[in-house]
């Protein structure tokens, strides 16, 4: 209980660190944070439910008016926004990076995270934040998919990140894994 | 870390916090029904004199926090005016700047410890799944303490690195970062457990 429950803590203030690394500009000029790399890493280390717990513990925080999004952002503005299914959608992101990689076996479990990442912490991100963006700006599916896609180059860059982050992190404490952990 | 929330005693900072938040998420739900520019201006308006109320630095304030969705307003509104009328990109400007607007006005005016009460009360259900109700204050508490201490960490690893080489680091530095995590985490789950855990302790009669 008590180490779930740290692990959970310590993973979210991981996740408001990676906020303030300033972000990287790809070649398109659409900038990329570090912050939805946590998010991958929460789940793919942590295992479903704690991943996504860490991430409902900073939606509380940014609930609470703390700038702890990418940014300095915060708020209770950021849930009104056109951007809210991407803040909410990490919760369900983290929790299918968590479940894929306790169920793909592969044989090195980075590359189960990176899967995992692109399946959780884009795939399912991206359709989440589609949907906020089709109900805040009622747009069409396609329209709203159409706004986020240049971001997904630098998303893809981040879950090849966060597979190989996962290989170090399964090579030096393998019995930290908990995803693995069964 | 400091809380967004503007340091005062203004009317609106000394309404009750779930006063706020319910009126709050009243507002929300009846924008969001409304079509037409002249309703949806009305609120607009509202919220700017919301933020005019706690004087220049509530208005400061407040549009220091809309910044970052100007631009989404801008692109939104020219994409609205290619595909759509001028009166739809209106109503869209208006509805996502008053809803964000009156959301700022809640954050700004409420301060952290209000909002921490609230939390507290809100979770005071958790007792009956054998949680103590002060868990979620307990996170927050242990978060903030945490984020210095994790953004320390990493610019002492980014200034071990830079001694070391001249290539940027780039995200090789997040894997120390999460191993030192790792161990925090058991060190802080046995200084929890020294000081009685998390489970309330058992009432015997």
């Amino acid at each position: 209980m008590e180490r779930n429950f740290t692990l959970v803590i310590l993973f979210a203030a991981l996740i408001c660190a990676l906020g303030f690394v300033p972000p990287v500009t790809l070649v398109s000029g659409v900038p990329i944070s570090a912050q939805s790399l946590g998010v991958m890493l929460a789940g793919a280390v942590l295992g479903a439910s704690r991943g996504a717990l860490a991430v409902v513990v900073v939606i509380g925080l940014v609930a609470l008016g703390l700038p702890v999004l990418a940014g300095g952002r915060g708020g209770l503005g950021v849930f009104a926004g056109p951007t809210v299914g991407f803040l909410l959608g990490w919760i369900p992101a983290a929790w299918v990076t968590g479940a894929v990689v306790s169920r793909l076996n592969t044989r090195y479990v980075g590359i189960a995270a990176g899967i995992a990442s692109v399946i959780g912490g884009i795939g399912v991100l991206y359709l989440c934040g589609t949907i906020g963006m089709m109900i805040v700006l009622k747009k069409t599916f396609a329209e709203a998919l159409l706004l986020s896609l240049p971001f997904i180059p630098g998303d893809l860059i981040k879950a090849v990140v966060a597979g190989w982050i996962t290989t170090m992190i399964a090579r030096y404490r393998p019995g930290a894994l908990l995803s693995r952990a069964g | 870390m400091l809380s967004l929330a503007l340091p005062g005693t203004s009317w609106a900072h000394r309404l009750p916090a779930g006063v706020k938040f319910g009126a709050l998420a009243l507002a929300m739900a009846v924008l969001v029904a409304f079509d037409d520019p002249w309703p949806l201006a009305a609120a607009a308006l509202i919220a700017v004199g919301l933020h005019a109320t706690l004087g220049p630095r509530g208005l400061r304030a407040g549009a220091v926090a809309m910044r970052p969705i100007a631009w989404i307003i801008g692109l939104i509104v020219v994409w609205q005016l290619v595909t759509g009328t001028p009166r739809e990109a209106l109503v869209l400007a208006l509805r996502i700047f008053s809803m964000v607007g009156l959301a700022t006005f809640v954050t700004l005016t409420t301060p952290l410890p209000d909002l921490i009460a609230l939390v507290e009360r809100l979770a005071a259900p958790l007792a009956r799944f054998g949680l103590s109700p002060r868990l979620p204050a307990l996170a927050v508490a242990m978060v903030l303490r945490f984020i210095p201490v994790l953004r320390g960490r990493m610019e002492m690893l980014a200034l071990a690195w830079r001694a070391r080489s001249r290539k940027r680091p780039g995200p090789r530095l997040i894997v120390p970062m999460v191993l030192s995590l790792l161990d925090d985490s058991d060190h802080l789950a046995e200084a929890l457990r020294a000081r009685g855990g998390l489970t309330p302790p058992v009432r015997r009669n």
